[in-house]
């Protein structure tokens, strides 16, 4: 069957539950209650600090076919997953499935734990290194679930993706199991994404290697929803976590685009009192916020909030007066950290407060603005960030579809040409948001706006923007690189594609090799 | 009259920035085979910057190749890069007429027949150079701009290169006053501190008040900067409207004394209020439609 947006979605997926197939970013309802976690009590003098990890698994306990669920907030610098698994494989656990909400090169050794029949599931939001490159050669016999940040935190609370024990890397935790994520060796900042699972899990497992004194404070996830606390020698390292420091591009065309994509925000009108914003940390998103900046500083504007991950960036921006709260959903360098550990108006939010589509209501739906990146864009201005131009993963939604299908107005800031490369294609390998949801495609040569927002586009040409139409850029691409070959895939689906709203957006095949 | 407020370097050893050139809105693009390029690179860049001109569209930019002096590869890369089309050849180091003569002669040889004649732009960084300006301005009619490089300049001076440029003022006059008197463009010296856009602001508008009529680039990020201080002002278009309607004004009444706010309008003020006129009128800065 197709798809709202003409994917062709098979009726039956081995391994997945029913399918239904994507019907426009805001045509799926939720008819259900909330999943209902297991009600707990313990006695005044039960203690929840345990040894190691083989305890805590004989206590709960694991058993064969559970769903284990993780964070990402360690990024490249997580210890923790690889040591849940080892532990799982010690123990002869078998058909685990993984719900890990990103997947980075340091999780490599999952490979393993699929191969030797450990793990047999994988449900994550983004994926990147050897695990996404041996998933798209077909690692796993059923596909991989990949959702948004606020859809997994949607499939939690809706009971999609029961997860029977939530195992928390926690930077910092007291003895009776408050957590949080500003203090400790493997400071993160924010555990946002780890806020769903705490609420919702069957069980909940802190992993630490930094016990402070109780009650612990800050407290980011509540003693209340935390089973037990296992110290360990070392969950992860702070290299991989954090960055000192996040630089703006000097990439001349990522300049180029940069600026003008702070030129189209200036033209919509928005950059006033109150404007609120989200930008990625990267490359063009991070400098088009130093263009969004000057603008505002010039016009004097203070803007209402900014949101998503957070850099030192800004919270330069909030310590300067220019947003008067930052959405904290992950942090990405030291200078987060120190600010949400300080600052009242820097506000730690959970993935479905941030971006869940199934509750009454998310701060997505409140931004004015968001930039995002693509790897690929079709002529209907569906988005790829899942697939690379040879097919295999190298990405995932994350807040992509999210914060598209929030913003008043969503931008895609995007090199027409990535290496020798076009990026506007006729149909994308793999569309992850929905054309309907982007507004504004920006280049190094040119601004192509969704045939939709033709107030936009009105606004644009008024403000001597060079608009063109995205055919046109699309042609431009192909007579300096040439049109590409389409990528052959194979049959085999190895991941299903979740749009936000549970429905399935796409599916991607396996890769030759 | 052709527009030369920005002119960006482009290093010719760089395919990525070669490919881009044109993205930044530069009025000309200088693919430079001299300074960005080692002595072991010349022949790939040179390479590259024709095919390059032959291949790559820099939209409405002017293209410029900045090739090596007369003592080194000059004729090596004349003979190359002329047959491709460039709007302009960059001279280096041009000290006399006579250079010019030698260049002009060797772009005459290279040209084919069907092609628009190539201009001549004279970079003068050395005390000669800045002597002979007004000899080289008028040295051949392929010569449409005169350009000061400060660095080289002051280091055969002796001066120290400042921020402030004191120790470049007589060069940055003398050019600027040569290129008037043989009615050919003066373009200032790069400011060299990308990063510092403040810096760069002063030294433009301190460029224009002195009668420069654009700036060498280093930076795409430097481009905006320039244009708007060339560009003119909301305030100069409507004085220099004013000074037209005065002289109209003044025509229709059959009288030979315009004047504006007291002040009288003779040809000079005309013939300014003209040029900005022209040029925002070029730069669709008019308003009404674009």
């Amino acid at each position: 069957m197709k798809n709202a947006i003409g994917r062709e979605i098979p009726e039956t997926i081995s391994g997945i539950a029913a399918i239904k197939p994507f019907a426009g970013a805001f045509a799926t309802s939720p008819k259900m209650t909330r999943q209902a976690p297991k009600v707990k009590t313990i006695k005044p003098t039960d203690r929840k600090l345990v040894d190691n990890l083989v305890e805590v698994f004989k206590k709960i306990p694991v058993t064969d076919g559970m769903t284990l669920s993780f964070h990402h907030h360690f990024r490249n610098g997580d210890g923790v997953v690889n040591m849940v698994l080892a532990t799982a494989a010690q123990l002869g656990l078998k058909n685990l499935t993984v719900a890990l909400s990103s997947v980075f090169p340091v999780h490599a050794p999952i490979i393993e734990q699929v191969k030797n029949g450990v793990v047999t599931g994988l449900d994550t939001n983004y994926m990147s290194g050897p695990v996404a490159q041996a998933v798209s050669k077909g690692l796993f016999s059923k596909p991989v679930v990949l959702r948004t940040h606020g859809g997994r935190g949607r499939a939690i609370e809706c009971g999609q993706l029961k997860i029977d024990v939530a195992f928390i890397a926690a930077p910092a935790a007291d003895e009776y199991g408050n957590l949080n994520g500003v203090e400790g060796p493997a400071a993160c900042g924010s555990l946002g994404y780890a806020f769903p699972d705490a609420q919702y899990a069957d069980y909940v497992v802190a992993v630490t290697d930094y016990i402070g004194e109780y009650p612990l404070s800050p407290i980011s996830i509540p003693q209340t929803r935390v089973d037990y606390v296992v110290k360990v020698e070392c969950v992860g390292d702070p290299k991989g976590i954090v960055s000192g420091t996040t630089r703006i591009t000097k990439d001349p065309v990522g300049l180029k685009i940069a600026e003008t994509a702070a030129k189209v925000i200036q033209a919509t009108g928005l950059i006033k009192n109150g404007f609120a914003f989200q930008t990625g940390a990267g490359g063009a998103s991070l400098a088009t916020a130093a263009f969004v900046r000057k603008m505002m500083e010039k016009d004097e504007v203070v803007g209402s909030f900014a949101l998503g991950g957070i850099t030192g960036y800004m919270v330069d921006m909030l310590e300067s007066g220019l947003f008067k709260k930052l959405m904290d959903v992950q942090g990405f360098d030291l200078e987060a950290i120190r600010s949400l550990s300080t600052n009242p108006n820097h506000l730690e939010i959970g993935a479905d407060f941030y971006a869940s589509p199934f509750n009454a209501g998310c701060a997505v739906n409140q931004l004015d603005v968001v930039i995002l990146g693509a790897t690929e864009m079709d002529t209907d201005f569906n988005v790829n960030v899942v697939t690379g131009s040879d097919g295999v993963i190298m990405g995932g939604s994350g807040g992509h579809a999210d914060a598209a299908a929030g913003a008043k107005v969503t931008i895609i800031v995007a090199n027409l040409l990535r290496g020798r490369l076009p990026i506007i294609v006729d149909k994308v390998l793999t569309a992850t948001t929905p054309g309907e949801t982007i507004d504004v495609l920006v280049t190094e040569r040119g601004v192509a706006v969704n045939p939709l927002r033709a107030d936009l586009k009105e606004k644009f040409l008024a403000a001597g923007l060079p608009v063109k139409d995205i055919q046109e850029l699309k042609q431009l691409a192909e007579k300096i690189a040439g049109a590409p070959k389409a990528v052959k895939t194979g049959e085999k689906i190895v991941a299903v594609v979740e749009y936000r709203d549970g429905t399935i957006i796409d599916v991607v095949r396996q890769v030759e090799g | 009259m052709d527009l030369r407020r920005s002119m960006l370097f482009i290093p010719g050893n760089n395919p990525g920035m070669l490919q881009n050139g044109g993205v930044f809105g530069a009025d000309s693009v200088i693919l430079d085979l001299e300074d960005a390029v080692a002595p072991m690179e010349k022949d790939a860049a040179r390479f590259l910057v024709a095919q390059a001109l032959r291949t790559v569209d820099y939209g409405a930019s002017e293209t410029v190749v900045r090739i090596n002096p007369l003592d080194t590869f000059a004729a090596v890369d004349i003979k190359a890069i002329v047959p491709c089309c460039p709007d302009a050849i960059l001279v280096p180091k041009v000290e006399s007429a006579a250079d010019i003569h030698q260049v002009a002669a060797m772009i005459a040889a290279a040209e084919k027949p069907d092609q628009a004649p190539v201009k001549i732009i004279a970079l003068l960084e050395t005390p000669c150079g800045i002597v002979e300006a007004y000899h080289i301005a008028k040295a051949d009619p392929r010569v449409v701009a005169l350009a000061l490089g400060a660095e080289d300049y002051t280091a055969g001076l002796g001066a120290m290169r400042t921020k402030e440029g004191t120790e470049i003022f007589t060069a940055r006059t003398i050019v600027i006053n040569a290129a008037a008197a043989a009615n050919v463009q003066s373009i200032d010296t790069p400011y060299t501190d990308a990063n510092d856009e403040e810096g760069l602001l002063t030294d433009t508008q301190l460029a224009k008040r002195l009668g420069f009529k654009g700036k060498l680039s280093i930076n795409p990020r430097q481009i905006d900067v320039i244009h708007t201080v060339f560009n003119p002002s909301l305030n100069d278009i409507d004085w220099a409207q004013q000074v037209i309607q005065a002289i109209r004004k003044a025509e229709a009444e059959g009288s030979g004394v315009a004047s504006l706010n007291g002040k009288m309008v003779d040809l000079p003020i005309v013939n300014r209020a003209e040029r900005i006129l022209h040029l925002a009128e070029l730069l669709g800065l008019m308003g009404g439609e674009k």
